[in-house]
């Protein structure tokens, strides 16, 4: 492993230890305090009244039934709330020289219903079951419209239309190129091609929305499970129409987001207004169902990619058109969350020339959105699973064909032919230390035994690069991909006159573990111990602006941003220290957590002496010398940063049943030097175990009708305990060179290499049954299907469908060149 | 709707009264009327097990049990764990081993965990999967916590839940 020792970083070396989180004492004693746990004084309770219709026009509400219910205060309608919202829930992406057809989205509908769970009236009241009674009288007609929920049938002529005045159901396109593909594929010697859906999903935090508004003198509190309190606060002063100053946003303690809590809900609104209106705190919190339906889901997206490269399998040229199923409304990212994986197109290989084009689509389902990965998953999946693809078209192995392909090491900094400046990476040696830990020629012999007593085993690369650390604002505001955004980062850190210190982070965390990696970070540069260094974060009113938590930024911009601010404090604790010591401040290192002269250990001061010098200035102190000790950081990167890594997922496969055990998972991962080892482990074991699920059981389904048949934790199978294994992780350690630490996001990364790995696992545990491709989710039905039908059978009476859904149409599917399974992808 | 029946329960070694609607689930009794927010609200079909408790010496999922089933028993939140300010052995185990990250499934998560070792206090990994199959956590994958789990175990005292 090579570390960058960055200048002021020594202080008690805490940054690289393993050491336990600051944050868990309150949460293993059941003291956290999470939206739901919160009770003010007079707060009335909220249930909304939500559609059952997946698009129908609302001919009447009867009100009447619900307000004479004793507990309920009130029950309001969107028309009965249209003067109490200045603006509806904006979406920010306006890539330049491109039109999205944008409906307006309201946080309870207007004379219209266009997906199942529509809100459709809110029920406020004192009691949460009586409120819950209450909403079932409040009576809604509705006149039935056609649904649309494939989104390629519903680019075609003669679909019903979600939204009648845009005259089509396509939202936009955007495409983006280098090189020419078009060209090298007709020269390529060998053309791959495939139809790779990446289905519907969900965030599935467990922990349900909450949020309470609470109305105070001419402004308001809300207390929401948000991973964007400061974004939420900008976004609802417009919706409100309230000045910021106006509104402070509280995230206390919050029970995973996964994306599905990166965004500015109808109900954040809802709770505000309706608690303005009535004068008193009123809550509202999500149902599992209401998450099912309208949190907002991800993914969704059918590519069709074609690969061109010569006979040695060296890939020349790449080409994807996306249809992405956006739903019927957009929430603030829905449009962009696709394109966000453009720069990881093609992945980590050396692909002259790419082209990437997008077509968004309105279905009437609920909007997707970010859920952990966004955009890079799908990039991931697809270039993954080809690269297996291709090894089988040309007769190499999975680990030959990806050596053939990867940027080298020497190749760094480098550019795509997209314009993406990669930052750093070799992937060659994250590949070497994976094959390390798996000694592929033992497998094969495993493997073979196994086949001969109907053990179905496979073994399954990924080996992956993402781009993370949203992001340099000039890359992806209003001028470059056209987000109406920026995404620096603030840190403010202030030394208190006793000696310890409190950091405020622009990032709001739910579950990363940044009261402890960020304390490390500034203690480091202060010369404390974490246990003084207290982080504070998901608070309007505690610190400066700040982008909040989402696409592995955390640590490369707010950590960096803390780290920043400490560093800021360490130059004038030296010139304190300077003056107190009659040095000069040049002279003054900080080691051993001790700011001393350099080469003389006996003449030094504590940051406790220092803190007391700044906060009540001695007579040695000069007067040019400001008094306090605090520093804020703004910190906008120059680039993205590139993790990347190479994981094994070995997988049996029942010949009987289809189901697939994942029984082994090695990962090796690289974010650059480790703040917390500990830390970093914990997030690849969840995000593998994110990826798992989507490839094997998670799947978020409507049937024809647009009813939403996953409604619930019974029908949406997140993975347990006995579906996992021990996961085996390593890493390298490559510092970027964006960042002063060096470090690279690890929050998705698990999640984006897990899903190709188990689909390349399964399907080379069946290629001695002729099944080359299978798309997710590898449910034991559809697994059994293949079988069957690579047996020669027709797969039994239900072969064809798969919780009410067209597999043949939807699920499955490998058109093109390459050897596909009997069955697949055209007729049975 | 219906009338209101008294319902008297000890929690954690304290005698609490109340009178509840008999459809009033116990999480909500134990959440919203009696203050203990620790046991957490996943889902509305018992799969996610963050509503985890003990009653009566068994681990039940206060989401689904009536208040009034609980009339006359003992409960033990994970407010109750610790005792004279040191933490439960299980406790320990999930802060040392990084067994939580969000936090929402932990409690229930460590009550089952306690459930187990009382009935098995030597678990296999295989084990320990089976008995946290009805608890649910989407941030750690599970590894973790089936570390924390068996080092409790290990550490030989977790089997006792206090009354």
């Amino acid at each position: 492993m090579s570390v960058t020792e960055q200048p002021g970083t020594r202080g008690n070396g805490w940054v690289g230890q393993a050491i336990r989180r600051k944050e868990d004492p309150p949460l293993i004693k059941g003291q956290g305090n999470y939206v739901d746990d919160m009770t003010l004084p007079g707060m009335l309770h909220a249930v909304i009244v939500r559609s059952p219709e997946a698009h129908a026009t609302i001919s009447s509400i009867d009100k009447a039934g619900a307000e004479e219910h004793p507990a309920v205060v009130a029950v309001l309608t969107g028309e009965d709330l249209a003067a109490d919202l200045a603006g509806p829930i904006p979406m920010v992406w306006a890539p330049p020289g491109v039109e999205i057809k944008t409906p307006e989205h309201w946080p309870l509908a207007r004379g219209e219903v266009k997906h199942v769970g529509q809100a459709v009236a809110v029920v406020v009241g004192t009691d949460r079951y009586a409120i819950a009674d209450a909403a079932e009288e409040v009576i809604v007609e509705y006149e039935p419209l056609p649904a649309v929920v494939d989104p390629e049938k519903a680019l075609e002529d003669g679909s019903p239309l979600v939204w009648d005045d845009f005259g089509t159901n396509q939202t936009h396109e955007w495409g983006i190129a280098g090189g020419d593909a078009e060209g090298a594929l007709r020269d390529a010697e060998v053309v791959v091609e495939r139809r790779i859906v990446n289905h519907r999903v969900a965030g599935a935090p467990i922990e349900p929305r909450s949020s309470i508004g609470d109305p105070r003198g001419d402004g308001v509190t809300l207390y929401s499970s948000t991973q964007i309190p400061h974004i939420a606060r900008f976004v609802l002063s417009g919706m409100l129409g309230m000045a910021e100053d106006k509104i402070r946003v509280v995230a206390p303690d919050v029970g995973g987001g996964f994306g599905a809590k990166l965004q500015v809900y109808g109900e954040e609104a809802l709770v505000i207004a309706v608690a303005r209106r009535l004068g008193r705190p009123v809550k509202w919190t999500e149902t599992r169902s209401e998450h099912m339906a309208t949190s907002h889901h991800g993914r969704d997206q059918i590519a069709y990619v074609t690969l061109g490269a010569d006979r040695e399998g060296k890939i020349s040229a790449w080409k994807v058109r996306h249809v992405c199923d956006l739903g019927a409304y957009f929430q603030i990212l829905t449009p962009f969350i696709p394109e966000l994986g453009f720069p990881v197109v093609g992945g980590c290989y050396a692909i002259p020339n790419i082209k990437a084009d997008f077509v968004g689509v309105f279905t009437n389902k609920f909007a997707t959105d970010a859920v952990r990965g966004a955009g890079r998953p799908e990039q991931t999946h697809m270039v993954e699973v080809m690269m297996d693809q291709l090894a089988d078209e040309v007769g190499i192995s999975p680990v030959e064909v990806r050596r053939r392909n990867f940027i080298a090491k020497e190749q760094f900094p480098y550019e795509t032919p997209l314009g993406i400046v990669y930052d750093s990476g070799d992937y060659h040696a994250s590949l070497d230390k994976l094959l390390e830990h798996v000694d592929m020629n033992e497998f094969r012999r495993e493997q073979g035994e196994l086949r001969e007593r109907g053990v179905y085993r496979g073994i399954g690369l990924s080996t992956y690069v993402e781009v993370c650390g949203l992001a340099p604002s000039r890359a992806v505001g209003p001028q470059g991909v056209g987000l109406q955004a920026a995404f620096w980062e603030s840190a403010v850190v202030r030394v208190h006159p006793a000696g310890s210190a409190t950091v405020y982070t622009g990032t709001s965390p739910h579950g990363q573990g940044h009261d402890t990696g960020f304390a490390q970070i500034a203690a480091d540069r202060l010369g404390l111990d974490p246990a003084n260094v207290e982080v504070l974060h998901g608070d309007t009113d505690q610190g400066p602006m700040g982008w909040g938590t989402y696409g592995s930024r955390s640590l490369a911009v707010g950590g960096e941003s803390v780290g920043r601010a400490a560093l800021k404090v360490q130059e004038k604790a030296k010139r304190i220290c300077a003056a107190m010591l009659e040095a000069a401040p040049e002279d003054i290192e900080l080691a051993d957590g001790k700011f001393q002269v350099r080469g003389s250990a006996d003449k030094s001061m504590t940051m406790v002496e220092i803190a007391g010098a700044a906060h009540i200035p001695p007579q040695e102190l000069p007067t040019d010398i400001e008094p306090g000790l605090e520093e804020t950081s703004f910190y906008d990167p120059e680039n993205f940063v590139f993790p990347f890594g190479a994981h094994a997922c070995v997988v049996d496969v029942d010949g009987e049943t289809g189901k697939v055990e994942v029984v082994r998972w090695v990962a090796v991962d690289d974010c650059g030097p480790a703040i917390n080892p500990m830390l970093i482990d914990g997030q690849v074991h969840g995000g593998v175990t994110h990826g798992i699920g989507q490839a094997l059981y998670e799947q978020i389904v409507y049937d024809d009708e647009g009813q939403l048949v996953t409604g619930s934790f019974v029908d949406y199978a997140l993975p347990t305990a006995s579906e996992v294994p021990m996961f085996e992780t390593d890493r390298t350690e490559t510092p970027s060179p964006v960042n002063q630490l060096g470090v690279k996001g690890v929050g998705e990364a698990g999640t984006i290499a897990a899903s190709p790995a188990v689909v390349n696992a399964v399907t080379d545990a069946l290629k001695p049954l002729g099944i080359t491709y299978m798309n997710m989710p590898l449910t034991p039905m559809r697994v059994w299907q293949a079988i069957e039908e690579a047996r020669g059978g027709n797969g039994g009476g239900p072969a064809r469908t798969e919780q009410g859904r067209d597999v043949g149409e939807h699920g499955q599917g490998a058109a093109g060149s390459g050897p596909t399974s009997p069955g697949e992808g055209g007729t049975p | 709707m219906s009338d209101k029946v008294p319902v008297r329960v000890v929690v954690n070694g304290e005698v609490h009264e109340r009178a509840v609607e008999p459809r009033r689930l116990l999480v909500h009794l134990l959440r919203e009327d009696l203050g203990f927010t620790g046991a957490h609200v996943g889902c509305d079909t018992t799969n996610c097990g963050a509503c985890t408790i003990d009653l009566n010496g068994e681990a039940v999922k206060s989401c689904t049990v009536l208040a009034v089933q609980a009339d006359g028993g003992e409960v033990t939140t994970v407010e109750g764990l610790s005792r004279d300010g040191k933490l439960h052995p299980m406790q320990e185990a999930f802060w040392e081993h990084h067994g939580l990250q969000c936090g929402y499934c932990t409690p229930g998560m460590i009550m089952a965990g306690v459930d187990l070792l009382k009935r098995n206090p030597d678990p296999s990994e295989a084990d320990v999967r089976e008995a946290l199959e009805g608890n649910l956590c989407r941030c750690t994958g599970y590894h973790n916590i089936v570390k924390a789990v068996r080092s409790a175990a290990q550490a030989g005292q977790a089997a006792e839940v206090p009354a």
